[in-house]
């Protein structure tokens, strides 16, 4: 299932784009999850939530959309 | 009756009525840095009766660049008042109270509950997880921006039952793990966006009109102008736990990342103090021995059965071997509600010869003066 990931923040900075598509067959978000911490080993100690069709869902959901975001919390004013 | 308001009171959906409503509202906003400033401005401008204004910080000349309330004339001076007399002479017609002191967990419940809308401006996690909670408790609606480089983050929490930040980002990420404005950079005109997308918030909620940004959390990215704004599911347990630990709250202490007062202290920044007792919480039998200062000697462990030693009149100046038991002791005191105590960065043996060189130096200073 191809799946678009859009990142934020200083998310973006670790994976060095704002969104990608990815070819994904597993079933829950903490399986993709694993995949990216393979591919950006950075993205382990960073803190976000993960958004799936627009709304923030806990990391063991499973995958039923086909976009995801991973949203950082900011704390500049 | 003045013009003032007139292209608000000629909109139907605010009239008359609806400036009477921002008339009597009740502002407090958080900081009055670059969020702060567009917020403060334009909630001023429409006339909100009381505005509230926190921020113990002083205008820096590396702020104008996008704290637009101030100018070269504010150097140096206190932010919250310098915002305040610009304000002023913007709208004459309503109320500002500056305070110019650092939000804490021991003054943000009795501040909080003499405002009906916060609106949280400020600059670090620490601030906006004791703002959020003590909205929380307050039950007071909490208008959220955030800024990071060139992306911003509004949302409006505890809003009519709905979700609060916990229930988006349950705790405060590791420290350092997020670098704040100071540090990096931002894009001088983001935080006016998100500022006025917060005042817009305030407006919607004070006047009951549109649709408050509650349960979402709209994102913006300045560079691809795109926006996404995501749903929030609000967690009863988060929320629950902030209550259940309401008898606490002021008990609490704020332990700022970039702040320039902390625990610890240099000895050199020590000895410049008057008014100090040195507390040396080592064991009795560890050498070296800093004798040519007063000290009392406590080990770190007897500290809580000899509190009558300390004298609570003094700063207190503590240090050990190498900097950790202080640290240890400093807290241990603080839960106590002990104030006023530093941790002496240096450990024993880079005191004693910190202060045997100084005496060597004024001796040879006074050497040379005398010749």
């Amino acid at each position: 299932m191809m799946i678009t990931i859009k990142y934020f923040g200083l998310i973006a900075e670790v994976t060095s784009q704002t969104e990608e598509t990815i070819d994904f067959s597993g079933r829950f978000i903490s399986e993709l999850l694993d995949t990216l911490y393979f591919k950006y080993p950075d993205l382990k100690n960073k803190d976000f939530q993960v958004a799936q069709n627009q709304e923030l869902v806990s990391k063991s959901t499973e995958i039923i959309g086909q976009e995801l975001a991973l949203l950082p919390p900011f704390s500049g004013g | 009756m003045t013009n003032r308001y007139n292209r608000h009171i000629i909109l139907s959906e605010i009239g008359q009525a609806g400036q009477d409503k921002l008339s009597n509202a009740k502002v407090l906003v958080i900081g009055a840095g670059g969020l702060g400033c567009p917020v403060l401005q334009y909630l001023a401008a429409a006339g909100i009766g009381t505005l509230g204004i926190i921020d113990f910080d002083v205008v820096d000349i590396s702020n104008l660049q996008r704290q637009v309330l101030f100018g070269t004339s504010s150097l140096g001076k206190n932010k919250a008042e310098a915002a305040k007399k610009r304000l002023e002479d913007l709208n004459p017609e309503i109320s500002f109270i500056a305070y110019a002191e650092k939000l804490t967990y021991q003054n943000a419940l009795e501040l909080f509950n003499n405002y009906e809308i916060i609106v949280d401006g400020s600059d670090n996690f620490e601030t906006r997880y004791l703002v959020n909670d003590a909205c929380i408790i307050t039950n007071k609606p909490l208008v959220f921006g955030a800024i990071y480089k060139f992306e911003g983050q509004v949302s409006v929490f505890n809003y009519q039952n709905g979700p609060s930040y916990r229930c988006l980002f349950p705790n405060p990420p590791q420290k350092d793990a997020v670098p704040n404005c100071s540090e990096i950079g931002v894009l001088g005109v983001l935080p006016g966006i998100i500022g006025s997308m917060q005042a817009n918030e305030a407006l919607k909620i004070i006047l009951g009109i549109g649709h408050v940004l509650s349960g979402n959390l709209f994102c913006y990215n300045a560079l691809t102008s795109q926006t996404s704004t995501l749903k929030i599911s609000k967690s009863e347990e988060q929320i629950e736990n902030v209550l259940k630990e309401k008898h606490h709250f002021n008990k609490r202490q704020l332990n700022l990342d970039c702040e320039i007062q902390t625990d610890e202290i240099s000895i050199k920044d020590a000895l410049f103090k008057d008014n100090i007792q040195f507390i040396d919480v080592r064991e009795a039998h560890e050498q070296p021995k800093v004798e040519s200062l007063e000290i009392i000697n406590i080990p770190l462990k007897q500290l809580e059965n000899n509190l009558e030693k300390i004298d609570l009149s003094k700063e207190k100046m503590i240090f050990c071997q190498s900097g950790i038991r202080s640290k240890q002791a400093v807290s241990l005191l603080k839960d106590l509600e002990i104030s006023n105590c530093y941790s002496i960065k240096e450990g024993a043996l880079e005191i004693l010869s910190f202060i045997n060189k100084r005496h060597c130096d004024r001796v040879t200073t006074e050497a040379i003066r005398s010749k």
